[in-house]
């Protein structure tokens, strides 16, 4: 058993690529969900968005990147107008199941044959859409040390993307403490207090998914950037349940929750993941109970074991504080 | 189009790790099955694969409509079905599609190619297929009842919306697999079996040791439902881990051939696990309309502390609850192994449509659950006239959210139910 190698990619993960886009798919509900009380289960369906108006405008008409940006932006905006407006209306449990099914409709169009010519179908788009990106990178060499190893690109990707995760979390902390931020706070508390005081709850509602939407999108650039590609079915509903997890890992309605919840979410993951590797490389855990590619489907199982048993026994995570958060006022 | 989904989101889902380093020298290979109408498997179906440096490959799906061929370097292939083969009332869906391409990138991986095939285009009238997938929709739609009846009773009767209920489908699913074609018993003891160990496990033990001591600890309803969420995740992956990825098919009756029965074609094995279907729902309804039982949960559904108050065992009546609800979803789960075949994601793709199903009739209503199976069963199956077959789900789900815009409270609901 190397244990330097399992200190490496342990590391590597817990700041790595992985946590950057769940802290900000993380963040986006931390302001639907934490702050707002919107329980929106469709925010693979944002990422899903910002990944794919990277990918296709720049592979598809040539467009550059810095613009896709843009336009990735813009589009979430307007599917957060496409969901909010039927949706905003509706009770949590609705309200759940129904950005669910707009998540899922997402990826379905995605990946069908139907628009195969620009979307790309099941298989998604593979391409050099981050050129321009990665042309910017000085890093090309990368970092590799023995407790830490990016590759150039992931490093540059990295490097900016706690940079943006930083930007996003100052505004959302300038927001959250703002007069507007109590507005939302009071919504998810209790909607009528704040409707007999004059307030368009609607339109607040709005304004989070938007926000929430923006920032999940900006989640999907990095998983497409950092890859050089975009799958359909990595925008399924495990990404928005996982994305949730971490958020109730570090504690809804705390600003920096989620990014303290993705690195201990991506730390325990491939931590646990190559205790296992190397106990059943190592055949110190014999191969009829778990085989080589069973690892993965183990590792899944905890995630669900410990969602379940982080809301059982400490709903508020680890910054939380429980009376800040009261998740039930409106169930 | 359920299996293609399936097999696609698992690999996903894996995809999430931290990249998974492939064995150059492991067999690449293009694989598929070619399933009908109702995913029913096409066996004897011919296809010709053709490649880079004149490989091409012949090959006939086997009797669970299987194929797969090896290939031996990256490049473009194609592969073309052989209309010909496919049985009289199946041809493709979309007459363009009867070469698929597909692109191999690097050795060492599979690549799963479709055929959408199902009530054939050129060999059916309108009018054929328009009967056919009534039949189509009103089988879908009656499987989606039975689970969404259950969720119904118990969403009504303790506020639990619960993302796990698609797992009681694979369970049982699971269950009727193992009973028959592992300790070879016949499927019409097998699947009696499952239901009642559905019942037992998922419905009985399962409130008993996971809900009935949350709702004592006073956990809210919000933090429930992100427990079941998290309950699902474990259970799907525990499914996969005990059963592997694919998609099995019972061995007893795997081939039936279909019966003609003036316009439509359908097999015995569906006739038959559809009017046992009918009967669990007209038990069910009487069970909610005459008994004691059923008359006390319709009261705690509608005010628990008032029906407590006048005499009635709450907690007894949701155990009730629990158990038929887990014995209808169980045997929904056992139509879908009978007659499509299980796989570990049969449940989380059923449990969209049950809740499309329970919203469009109102979450909490029992009856509401009837109409709006049936409304989205009979939607799914025949958009497809209309729409590609892979798209039916969504035109499902925007039904569902353009009936919202309209009616929040969901077609049978009552207006006060939303907040």
């Amino acid at each position: 058993m190397d244990i330097l190698f399992i200190i490496q990619q342990t590391l590597s993960a817990t700041l790595g690529v992985n946590a950057i886009i769940f802290a900000l798919a993380a963040i986006g509900l931390n302001m639907h969900f934490g702050y707002t009380g919107l329980l929106n289960f469709g925010q693979a369906g944002f990422l899903a968005i910002g990944a794919y108006s990277v990918a296709v405008p720049v592979i598809s008409f040539g467009i550059s990147l810095w613009i896709a940006l843009l336009i990735g932006i813009v589009n979430s905006i307007l599917f957060a107008l496409l969901l909010g407006v039927p949706t905003l209306r509706l009770r949590a449990d609705y309200l759940a199941i129904v950005t669910i099914a707009a998540a899922e409709i997402v990826r379905q169009i995605a990946r069908s044959a139907t628009f195969n010519e620009s979307l790309g179908g099941s298989d998604g788009i593979t391409g050099k859409f981050g050129k321009e990106f990665f042309d910017l990178n000085p890093f090309k060499e990368g970092l590799i040390t023995p407790i830490l190893r990016f590759n150039g690109n992931d490093l540059w990707v990295v490097i900016t993307g706690w940079i943006l995760v930083a930007i996003i979390t100052f505004i959302m902390w300038v927001m959250v403490n703002s007069p507007w931020g109590r507005v939302m706070r009071a919504i998810r508390e209790d909607e009528d207090a704040v409707r007999s005081l004059g307030k368009n709850v609607y339109l607040y509602k709005m304004q989070s998914l938007i926000i929430g939407g923006v920032i999940g999108s900006m989640g999907g650039f990095v998983y497409a950037l950092s890859r050089q590609s975009v799958q359909p079915d990595n925008y399924g509903t495990a990404l928005t349940f996982f994305a949730y997890t971490v958020l109730i890992l570090g504690g809804a309605a705390r600003v920096f929750a989620p990014i303290v919840g993705a690195m201990i979410f991506w730390f325990l993951i491939v931590f646990i993941e190559q205790i296992l590797r190397a106990g059943v490389n190592s055949n110190l855990i014999p191969d009829w109970l778990i085989g080589v590619n069973q690892v993965g489907q183990i590792r899944f199982m905890l995630m669900g074991l410990g969602l379940m048993l982080l809301m059982i026994f400490r709903p508020q995570g680890i910054f939380g504080d429980k009376k800040e958060l009261a998740l039930d006022a409106k169930a | 189009m359920l299996s293609l989904i399936t097999i696609l989101s698992a690999a996903a889902g894996i995809s999430l790790a931290a990249e998974p380093a492939h064995a150059a020298d492991a067999p690449t290979k293009l694989y598929g099955v070619v399933t009908g109408s109702n995913e029913q498997p096409l066996a004897g179906v011919g296809l010709s694969i053709q490649g880079p440096d004149g490989f091409s490959a012949e090959i006939k799906t086997d009797s669970l409509g299987a194929w797969e061929v090896l290939i031996p370097t990256k490049g473009t292939y194609s592969a073309t079905i052989n209309e010909g083969d496919l049985p009289s009332g199946q041809a493709l869906t979309d007459p363009t599609k009867g070469t698929v391409k597909a692109n191999v990138f690097m050795l060492g991986v599979e690549l799963r190619l479709l055929f959408p095939v199902g009530p054939g285009v050129e060999k059916a009238t309108m009018l054929e297929r328009s009967a056919q997938l009534t039949v189509d929709g009103l089988i879908l739609g009656l499987i989606i009842a039975l689970a969404a009846l259950g969720l119904n009773l118990i969403f009504g009767t303790t506020g639990l919306t619960n993302f796990a209920h698609g797992e009681i489908l694979t369970f049982a699913g699971l269950l009727t697999y193992y009973f028959s074609a592992i300790a070879k018993l016949p499927v019409l003891l097998a699947a009696p079996i499952a239901v009642l160990l559905s019942a037992f496990i998922s419905g009985f033990l399962q409130d008993r040791y996971l809900w009935k001591p949350l709702r004592k600890r006073g956990t809210g309803l919000i933090a429930m439902l992100v427990v079941s969420i998290g309950f699902a995740i474990f259970l799907r992956y525990f499914f996969l881990f005990l059963f592997g990825g694919d998609t099995r098919q019972l061995p007893q009756y795997a081939g039936q051939a279909g019966l003609e029965l003036g316009l439509v074609n359908i097999t015995p094995k569906s006739i038959l696990t559809t009017v046992i279907g009918i009967g669990f729902i007209v038990f069910a309804t009487l069970w909610l309309l005459r008994t004691r039982m059923g008359k006390a949960s319709r009261a705690v559904a509608d005010n628990p502390a008032l029906a407590s108050a006048s005499g009635i065992d709450v907690q007894k009546v949701i155990r009730a609850v629990w158990i038929l609800g887990a014995a209808l979803a169980g045997y929904a789960g056992v139509i879908v192994t009978v007659n499509q075949g299980v796989s570990f994601l049969m449940g989380q793709d059923m449990l969209l449509l049950i809740f499309a199903a329970v919203t469009l009739g109102g979450l909490g209503t029992a009856n509401g659950a009837l109409v709006g199976s049936l409304i989205i069963g009979l939607f799914v199956q025949l958009s497809t006239l209309f729409i590609p077959t892979e798209l039916k789900y969504v035109g499902a789900l925007i039904v569902l959210i353009l009936i919202l815009i309209v009616r929040p409270q969901g077609i049978l609901g009552r207006k006060e139910r939303i907040g």
